[in-house]
């Protein structure tokens, strides 16, 4: 019997989440509440609709001429909140050759996730401070999870991408991203660290879904702050 | 039997030099000179020159003339005394101190010709309508000489002309050229002139038949009149000072030589399309060989392709305000076809191609000509890199599938008007416009009468009854009226075929043919994602019909959710396999004028809109007036599952039931292609890849951002070469109705973010 998932939405033709053109499968669930969230409506793990994971690797091979030179990307919602249907569908695809990517928090404890990072060409890692008190504040959880997942990463010469959303007020620190920037190049395993600006694009499903939200009055990173912040990343 | 050409012309002028010999050098045979001595291209742009002084000069006067055109309202100036033909303008040109490649339509840049054979009613509508006077010996010689429009309504039976009102049958060429037809304007290049009407005069000694039948009468007068149109090509290059009665010797003569012949179709005849074909590749093995000689440099070849495509960016015909509003942008359709493979496997990629697709940079985007990329995904990676770059910087080509066509085409083809293969000089086509299958499914839920005029256009019966609609009476109804539908369909379009070859026939496109061509009846149809969608909610969803006091149903209310076309979800996209291959069958049935082979186009170009406006509310839960889909796009805003999915349901329409074309328009914001300039590009070309080994045939690509189009209504003046592709071909932004320009803008923008 095939594993069953809880699928947020199906996004075919990524080009952002991973290299080449991507199959971006959103599944549900999610332990943090990051107040930034632009999938708040993919937290509740039993919701969205329910598929096995043989019914998603179907649907995905339809895409085979298209996603050759990229693959499939899993994000959320925390992809690894259904780790065995992940692994189900990730064994799928490693038997045809499908590039396999994974977008997550780190939140779950590397113990549980080992098999399916093992069928994992990549994982994109969103780290979301280094200051476990400010990752607190913005995501309900500190990052012990998260640094550790890293650490394992690079014992396994994983290949890595780091993300970290720049968050006027709460994450647009220059020592802070100079900092963050130094911390990883301790990690060969990370191959490209993407800044991404904060926007407020997210707005109408807190709203929709009568979620408290906090960032009304925050406004996006100009894109010369960006430009300085992405350069303390620059070797 | 012929006379062998390398005898006649190779050893006086050397036109042949170095060329290999082959069946081309004892008979008309284009494909044979190009395989034989072509050079494929696997490199990359960086050998490209920039616009030469000159080039940047002459461009300047065009872009002048062409904004007082603008300024004028569209139209610069009309010779309304002349009625065009070949030889009926003198020589004119833009700056003969400059010019390289020269002729023109008519004494000046952007006067447009009067071209009445078509219909004389359209002639008359035309001047009217920017305030010209009719001239009174036209008006005379019309009161006796009958045009085609006039022959065509001599013979409509009622019952089309109320189909033809309705808009249940529309667009067709019963007024106007009906176009579509390429002539090889190759042949006088390679052979000469006086070559080609050897042969034809051939030809017509030896067609006898087995007695005078009407076939052989027609066939006799045609290639007389052919042969009459080849002498005055010679006469009308002679007054640019050209004698090519023989062989082109050079990249200039052959250059100008294929321009001359193009002119000659364009003075002549105002067809809906006027292709140009497939000349770069061609023309390329003048430009290799000259090059190897010192005879021109890289910069002087890219001046020539330069000025020609000049050239043909200001041809222009006249019509009427109506014609605008279904086909803005002032379209001419001289589609180049590029690239594509060869049947032994090299590329048809050659230098020339680059230089051609260069000239979007060196004279900046444009809709014209008709830039068609024939996309192999074994096209060599630098040149789909270029392509995508170029999509990316000017979103004016167009890409269609090269392995779904050479199989039927081989690998000498070229695209009439948007999406229409055919072989070269050997086929034509009876341009058909299309059927509004929307309207049909309407007429079947009302018993044949028309939802918004509730006129009985169609066969009389009895209509829906039932609050709500059942998906499998809706189908059995749908079933009759189509058969009705295919059947006038085609009667219609014989006669308007019959007529034009009577009336305003090609004489200088068709001498520049094969005596025996392919013929090809080419219906379309309209609507067909309004279709499908509407047959998938009335199965999925429960519709109920809204009546109005006389019983017509003229709205739907739609109660739940369904499945939508532009999904990649078998149980809808299999209902738009069904209906296409059906409608097909059903066209095929019924007898064609010169027994020409049934096709079908699943095209609208810019007339969606209209076909909308013309359209009651459907089951999908579209309401009265809006536009429908373009060409085979799903209807916009329903597709839920990214771009490729959306492309994915349109890959799978059938080809083989659909083989005059199956357009289908992207647009997508750069942002959602990618980070990096190198990601986007490589992106693109991966989603073309994709979408061509899914057996796909046709895509439009735009690379634009919202906002842009937004600002483009709002100041045209800061936008005058934005070019979009909309369904078939490119436009011109600014020249599009405020309507259109709504609905490119409302169309699915493609991002993710």
């Amino acid at each position: 019997m095939s594993t069953t998932g809880y699928i947020h939405s199906i996004e075919t033709g990524g080009t952002v989440d991973g290299p080449g053109l991507r199959y971006v499968l959103f599944l549900q669930g999610c332990p943090l509440r990051c107040i930034y969230c632009h999938n708040p409506d993919s937290w509740k793990l039993r919701a969205g609709q329910e598929l096995t994971a043989d019914e998603v690797f179907q649907d995905l091979l339809k895409y085979r001429p298209f996603i050759k030179s990229g693959g499939i990307t899993v994000s959320g919602g925390e992809p690894l909140v259904q780790v065995e249907f992940l692994e189900e569908l990730f064994r799928l695809c490693r038997a045809r050759g499908i590039h396999t990517a994974v977008d997550t928090s780190g939140i779950m404890p590397v113990g549980k996730i080992k098999k399916v990072l093992e069928l994992t060409d990549l994982v994109i890692l969103d780290v979301k401070a280094l200051d476990p008190d400010l990752c607190r504040k913005i995501s309900g959880s500190d990052n012990k999870n998260a640094l550790e997942l890293l650490d394992y990463l690079e014992l396994e010469n994983k290949a890595t991408w780091i993300r970290h959303v720049v968050v006027p007020g709460y994450t647009d620190n220059l020592d802070d991203l100079a900092a963050l920037a130094k911390f990883l190049k301790g990690f060969t395993c990370v191959k490209k660290t993407e800044l991404l600006p904060f926007h407020q694009m997210a707005l109408h499903k807190w709203e929709s879904l009568r979620f408290p939200y906090t960032l009304g009055d925050v406004e996006p990173p100009k894109a010369e702050f960006m430009a300085r912040a992405e350069a303390l990343f620059v070797e | 039997m012929s006379l062998t050409i390398d005898e006649k012309h190779t050893e006086s002028s050397g036109a042949y030099r170095i060329f290999q010999k082959g069946n081309w050098t004892t008979r008309i045979d284009l494909r044979d000179f190009i395989q034989h001595n072509y050079t494929p291209y696997e490199g990359d742009e960086s050998f490209l020159a920039s616009p030469t002084k000159k080039t940047k000069a002459l461009w300047d006067k065009v872009q002048e003339r062409a904004k007082e055109e603008q300024k004028r309202g569209g139209v610069y100036d009309i010779d309304f005394e002349t009625i065009s033909n070949i030889t009926s303008h003198g020589p004119g040109y833009i700056d003969r101190e400059l010019e390289t490649i020269v002729g023109l339509q008519t004494d000046e840049p952007l006067k447009r010709a009067i071209m009445p054979y078509g219909g004389i009613r359209m002639v008359y509508a035309q001047l009217e309508a920017y305030d010209r006077p009719i001239d009174p010996q036209l008006k005379k010689v019309f009161a006796h000489r009958k045009t085609h429009n006039d022959g065509v309504f001599d013979v409509y039976t009622e019952e089309m002309k109320r189909a033809r009102k309705t808009g249940v049958i529309t667009g067709l060429p019963d007024a106007y050229g009906r176009g579509r037809i390429i002539g090889d304007y190759r042949r006088p290049a390679l052979y000469g002139v006086d070559y080609l009407i050897e042969q034809k005069k051939q030809a017509h000694r030896l067609s006898i038949g087995a007695g005078m039948t009407d076939d052989v009468i027609r066939q006799r007068e045609e290639i007389a009149e052919q042969i009459r149109s080849l002498e005055e090509l010679k006469e009308m290059a002679i007054q640019y000072g050209f004698d090519i009665s023989a062989p082109a010797r050079d990249t200039r003569e052959a250059i100008q030589w294929v321009y001359f012949s193009y002119l000659a179709g364009v003075k002549e005849q105002n067809g809906a399309a006027m292709s140009l074909g497939r000349v770069a590749s061609f023309l390329d093995i003048y430009a290799e060989r000259d090059l190897a000689e010192g005879l021109f440099t890289e910069s002087e070849v890219q001046e020539l392709v330069d000025h020609l495509v000049m050239k043909l960016r200001i041809v222009r015909f006249l019509r009427t305000p109506s014609y605008d509003q279904l086909f803005s942008g002032d379209p001419t359709w001289i589609t180049e076809a590029l690239g594509g493979m060869s049947l032994d496997g090299r590329t048809l990629v050659t230098k020339m191609t680059y230089r051609f697709l260069h000239t979007l940079v060196n004279l900046g985007p444009a809709p014209e000509p008709n830039m068609t990329v024939l996309w192999s995904p074994r096209l060599p990676e630098s040149f789909k890199i270029y392509c995508a770059k170029l999509s990316e910087q000017t979103s004016s080509i167009q890409y269609e599938n090269d392995e779904l066509m050479r199989v039927k085409f081989g690998d000498d083809y070229g695209i009439a008007c948007c999406v229409s293969a055919m072989r070269i000089g050997k086929q034509m086509q009876f341009f058909g416009a299309r059927a509004n299958l929307a309207k049909a499914l309407l007429y079947a839920i009302n018993g044949g009468k028309d939802e918004k005029t509730g006129t009985q256009v169609g066969p009389f019966f009895e209509p829906v009854r039932t609050e709500y609609l059942d998906y499998n009476d809706v189908m059995d109804r749908f079933d009759m009226i189509l058969d009705w539908l295919a059947k006038l369909y085609i009667d219609t379009l014989n006669i308007i075929h019959y007529m034009h070859d009577k009336y305003c026939y090609e004489r200088i496109e068709m001498a520049l043919h094969d005596e025996e061509v392919d013929r090809t009846m080419a219906a379309g149809i309209a609507g067909l994602s309004v279709v499908v969608d509407s047959l998938s909610a009335i199965k999925h969803a429960r519709v109920r019909c809204i009546r109005n006091n006389t019983g017509l149903v003229v709205d739907y209310e739609l109660e739940g959710d369904y499945p939508k076309f532009g999904n990649n979800d078998d149980i809808v996209d299999t209902i738009a396999l069904e209906i296409t291959e059906r409608f097909m069958r059903k066209l095929k049935r019924w007898p064609t004028y010169r027994g020409s082979r049934h096709t079908m186009s699943i095209l609208t170009i810019t007339s969606n809109v209209v076909y909308g406006q013309k359209t009651g509310s459907t089951p999908d839960g579209r309401k009265v007036g809006e536009p429908f889909a373009p060409g085979a796009n799903p209807m916009h805003g329903r597709d839920s599952k990214g771009c490729i999915a959306s492309m994915a349901s349109v890959a799978k329409l059938p080809y083989d039931f659909a083989e005059d074309g199956i357009s289908y328009t992207f647009s997508i914001v750069p942002e959602a292609l990618g980070k990096t300039e190198k990601d986007r590009y490589k992106n693109l070309v991966a989603l073309m890849d994709g979408y061509f080994e899914s057996n796909g045939h046709h895509i439009n690509v735009n690379v634009l951002n919202k906002e842009v189009l937004l600002d483009a209504m709002k100041h045209p003046e800061l936008y005058p070469q934005l070019t979009i592709r909309v369904s078939g071909y490119a436009v011109n932004f600014v020249k599009l109705t405020r309507e259109q320009q709504l609905d490119v803008i409302n169309r699915t923008f493609h991002k993710m973010l």
